[in-house]
């Protein structure tokens, strides 16, 4: 279909003779994408190979995921796949130029993306305050001694492997939520984006890890307000889809962490 | 390649491969949780069933099953490489650290 509309848009402007059909058969955005996702997915798997091989050459590795935390993550996973089906509905919609269900469905897919994002720091600050902590940064006196402080002493591996792959993830669900408040409100993103920053600011503890964590927010708003003020645009059917390809990548790489991180490590009482 | 009629018509796939997402992530936390199989393949079935959802996410919720055979092909055998030549770093060395009893 693209290639076709490429050709008729070529005979419409007299260059038919100039024109020469795409080697993928797909508009240079998707094939752009397409590589950008090809070399996140490189990033993804070597710092899951590094889980891995972390994994293997730790005797015993340690298994602190109880079922209140593999509950969760399952909370999660559903979350994250049920956000992949609302992003195609949304990729529907756009195609068939209906701006109303684009913008609901690419709602309900940031709703299950934050959704994610705040089951995933609530479980974060639980580990944190039971002890689960990187190499160099402080204990919470009241986790000095426990299960999981033991294992950050005895096993640094083990934070390091988590945190640093789950993180990466987070950011990567955080960047998406916040494209796809882009591309669904436009401008009016901005102050709402702004809004949630400086309530999380303020409402966070101090001594709680997002306290800091969420200024991400205020870098993406800083990005989202220079892409649209410096090149304003309406977002077409070909954007909601792009986007939609950077959501699935994010989904796609959770279904690799949750097995890995998660269900190698649980402890079964 | 892309057709728009053709995915419309056709929705209802997509809440298959949904409940099938679904419903492989429950037998991955059951198995998991009950510990049916030894650790070593446990991690085999896990990843197995990891790929199979993986390949449903991109052919189906990403459409590269309907992108042309070039660019399917392409995407699929180049990054594919790409872990294999990451599993040939990797892996033989944490298992000579294994059996060193490097700590």
């Amino acid at each position: 279909m693209a290639d076709a509309t490429l050709e008729h848009a070529a005979v419409q402007h007299d260059a038919s003779g100039a024109y020469e059909a795409p080697l993928f058969g797909a508009y240079s955005k998707k094939v752009g994408m397409w590589l950008f996702l090809a070399s996140d997915s490189l990033t993804f798997g070597a710092l899951l190979f590094a889980f891995s091989y972390n994994r293997i050459y730790t005797v015993p590795w340690p298994t602190p995921f109880h079922a209140e935390s593999i509950g969760n993550a399952t909370i999660m996973t559903a979350c994250l796949l049920s956000s992949s089906l609302t992003m195609v509905l949304g990729v529907f919609a756009a195609q068939r130029g209906d701006r109303a269900w684009t913008r609901n469905w690419l709602l309900a897919t940031m709703a299950f993306g934050t959704a994610f994002i705040v089951l995933h720091a609530m479980e974060w600050s639980k580990l944190i305050a039971q002890g689960l902590t990187l190499p160099g940064f402080p204990q919470p006196a009241s986790a000095a001694t426990g299960e999981l402080a033991d294992i950050s002493k005895n096993v640094p591996q083990f934070p390091q492997a988590f945190f640093g792959l789950t993180a990466m993830h987070m950011l990567h669900v955080t960047i998406g939520v916040i494209y796809l408040g882009v591309v669904a409100l436009r401008k009016w993103f901005l102050p709402i984006l702004g809004a949630i920053w400086i309530a999380g600011y303020f409402l966070i503890p101090a001594d709680n890890v997002f306290h800091y964590g969420i200024h991400a927010l205020l870098l993406g708003l800083i990005v989202a307000s220079v892409i649209l003020f410096l090149k304003p645009k309406d977002y077409d059917s070909h954007d909601v889809e792009v986007s939609g390809l950077y959501w699935h990548f994010v989904d796609l790489v959770w279904m690799f962490i949750f097995p890995l991180v998660y269900l190698m490590s649980t402890k079964v009482i | 390649m892309h057709d728009v009629a053709t995915h419309d018509d056709s929705k209802g796939q997509y809440f298959w491969v949904w409940g099938g997402l679904l419903a492989l992530t429950a037998v991955e936390v059951v198995l998991a949780y009950r510990q049916v199989f030894q650790p070593l393949r446990m991690l085999q079935i896990l990843l197995v069933l990891s790929v199979i959802k993986s390949a449903l996410i991109i052919a189906y919720f990403m459409h590269l099953k309907f992108e042309r055979a070039l660019m399917r092909w392409l995407l699929v055998i180049s990054v594919s490489a790409c872990f294999v030549i990451m599993y040939f770093f990797f892996f033989p060395d944490a298992d000579r650290i294994l059996r060193l009893g490097v700590k």
